[in-house]
């Protein structure tokens, strides 16, 4: 009988391609998603090569991080420009080098144009049991399907673009356990956020974290996507959860997924992929759902974090030293005393959106919060931006981009947004966002701008109150 | 790329954690289309205080950097290394970086040293005033005061800075392989092509 494996141990074993004496893999690349942001540069060295593209059948390029969420095309019909000259440069760039190297491409008016990280999921581009690489570090998101996937460098993107392959040296293997039920008000990113807490920014470094327990199980797929997006907060470069009847069910009749009789292998192979009982782990930690309330930032590293309850830590209260640096620095880049309840921190800006949170069970949530009610006088700018046209669509078939712009926010065209802030969509100097994104770094939203990652009901809430907010008050 | 073997000079005292690339680099210097120039936006943040370590007179150029620990966190942006590059740096040294960002500073000819935080306070007090050396060929590094630190690379990665390899022409040494592992997932699993 064979070793019992996780589901990483096997997802890695069947892709190995060769093992050299020092134990670097050559491993296959079963998808590779292309934006326009961190490609430029690895098409241009194909280029300068002569070399082309191995596979690709299996890349898929798509537009976002640069794309304005402004309307993007007139009453006729006709594409408008893009303003900002170095934003349309990338896109044409991508746009010509598509086509010139045979690449699939969703142009940025397709009607399935959206994040990278919302596409592949929602074309069935994205399948379990499957490596999956971007230019873009939270493509460890489609972990939630259960594929093995991470970013890479643009280095790496050549190198894929070349030869459907990467050199890697085997991760080390953890798993974070969330046993029992999450309490109400309590969604997916409040599950990362607390996780990101316990295991702090650099907690997964070196390692694939695989999430496991009753709580992760009762996720639906998008709620997956959202906690696996943020293995990188944690400093893992990939997250994973096993595929099941939530993953498939999802999948089923997806434009990519398999057909068929195709289907019906595929489902058994997915299902063989479960990490086998015996099999061991290099790290486990075990978290209970109960513990874990409606979560917030209050500085500038992921790890930051509070339940909304909370207050604002003081330096001192940290054992390391060198984070007592930090969490000093931090609060100064916040503005923020020690002590201040995070329910009394006025908030100037709500964006809901980003890979993590821009799907349709994302804009429901916030929607049941807002609904009947109107953003606070003292929320200057509040937009929704969906991660995909479909996720755009449907919202507007269920009557949820009228409840936002009822209430005062604005509805916008998919893309990346705020959440990186290359494209027009900023948080000023100085000013507070509660941001349903994944990084509260230093400048993040623009320069000098302070996030505060919460969930899309709890960013919903923040609107209404015009500060950060327990949504369970809310929703009582 | 440009092999590396011994670096010796100023090293710049940083010693910060949790150094995310969007302070290596924020999103606004990554709309380019060439690898060039992005030493101007590095540390943007940073610089703008006209007192900043980068710039000072002894720093400015300095060939190391010594940071905290998980530097290079965050966004996967091989745009930091670039950035770093263009700044003169060629050797980090930290406890831990992001895996993402020390594959890119490789594939980029900077090395990535692992130290403890104990070598690295040690270093950060002599960077201070007096330089660093750095031997990748023995793994260590060394000060004029008889500091002495030995650091584990992985041998692939240092044979690559060593040597300046290309790993794409070293891959594609491999094509048959590549080409008999496509063969077999046809056969074995045909459903892994995308459907449409």
């Amino acid at each position: 009988m064979t070793r019992p494996r996780t589901l990483y141990e096997k997802i890695w074993d069947a892709h190995v391609v060769e093992q050299r004496p020092d134990g670097t893999c050559l491993i296959f690349i079963d998808r590779h998603l292309v934006h326009e942001v961190t490609s430029p540069q690895a098409f241009a060295g194909l280029r300068a090569t002569g070399r082309t593209v191995r596979r690709p059948d299996l890349t898929l390029a798509v537009p976002d991080h640069n794309v304005p969420t402004t309307p993007r095309l007139d009453a006729a019909g006709n594409r408008l420009p893009i303003a900002d000259v170095e934003s349309a440069a990338q896109l044409a760039a991508l746009e010509k080098n598509a086509p010139e190297f045979g690449i699939r491409y969703i142009d940025a008016v397709a009607p399935e144009q959206g994040i990278v990280h919302v596409v592949g999921p929602e074309q069935g581009f994205s399948l379990p049991g499957t490596t999956i690489v971007c230019g873009d570090s939270h493509t460890a998101c489609h972990g939630g399907i259960g594929a093995l996937a991470f970013g890479i460098g643009t280095s790496e993107v050549e190198h894929v673009l070349a030869t459907q392959t990467l050199l890697l040296q085997p991760s080390k293997t953890m798993e974070v356990r969330v046993e029992g039920e999450v309490g109400p008000g309590v969604s997916a990113k409040d599950i990362i956020l607390h996780i990101t807490g316990v295991i702090g920014a650099a907690g997964g470094t070196g390692h694939v974290i695989e999430y496991t327990g009753s709580a992760i199980r009762a996720l639906s797929v998008e709620g997956r996507l959202t906690v696996s997006n943020m293995a990188i907060e944690g400093g893992a470069r990939a997250g994973l959860i096993a595929p099941d009847e939530t993953t498939f069910a999802y999948l089923k009749g997806r434009p990519y997924a398999p057909k068929g009789a195709d289907w019906d292998a595929a489902v058994a192979y997915w299902t063989s992929l479960a990490t086998d009982p015996g099999a061991t782990y290099d790290e486990i930690v075990v978290i209970d759902a109960a513990d874990i309330a409606p979560s917030v930032t209050w500085g500038t590293s992921p790890e930051d974090v509070v339940p909304i309850t909370g207050v604002v830590p003081a330096p001192d209260s940290f054992a390391d030293p060198s984070k007592q640096t930090a969490a000093a620095k931090s609060l100064a880049y916040m503005g923020l005393e020690p002590g201040t309840r995070m329910q009394d921190v006025a908030i100037e800006n709500i964006f809901i959106g980003s890979c993590t949170n821009s799907r349709i069970e994302d804009l429901r949530a916030a929607a049941a919060v807002i609904k009947g009610r109107h953003k606070a006088d003292n929320v200057k700018w509040a937009i929704v931006v969906p991660g995909s046209g479909l996720v755009k669509a449907q919202a507007e078939a269920e009557g949820l981009d009228r409840i936002f712009t009822d209430a005062g926010l604005e509805w916008r065209e998919p893309g990346c947004s705020a959440c990186l802030a290359m494209n027009p969509d900023k948080v000023p100097a100085g000013e507070r966002c509660a941001s349903t994104s994944n990084r509260n770094f230093v400048g993040r939203q623009g320069p000098g701008a302070r996030t505060h990652l919460v969930s899309p009901a709890m960013a919903a809430a923040a609107a209404v109150t015009g500060k950060l907010t327990d949504v369970r008050e809310l929703m009582a | 790329m440009t092999p590396l073997d011994k670096v010796e000079g100023r090293a710049i005292p940083f010693g910060l954690k949790n150094v995310d690339t969007d302070v290596i680099i924020p999103a606004h210097w990554l709309k380019t289309t060439t690898r060039e120039g992005m030493g101007r936006g590095a540390f943007e943040s940073l610089r703008a205080d006209p007192d900043n370590l980068f710039d000072s007179a002894d720093f400015k150029g300095a060939p190391i950097l010594i940071a905290g620990d998980n530097f290079g966190c965050g966004s996967s942006r091989e745009h930091a290394a670039w950035a770093l590059g263009d700044l003169g740096i060629r050797v980090v040294i930290a406890p831990s970086y992001s895996d993402i960002f020390s594959g890119n500073a490789v594939k980029n000819g900077i090395l990535p040293v692992v130290l403890p935080q104990a070598a690295i306070d040690r270093l950060m007090e002599v960077a201070a005033t007096d330089p660093v050396f750095v031997d990748l060929e023995h793994q260590t590094v060394t000060t004029q005061f008889q500091d002495r630190f030995a650091f584990e690379i992985d041998p692939f990665r240092k044979m690559c800075l060593l040597e300046g390899l290309d790993e794409i022409s070293l891959t594609e040494k491999s094509d048959a392989a590549i080409g008999a592992y496509e063969a077999r997932l046809d056969a074995e699993h045909p459903w892994m092509r995308p459907a449409a």
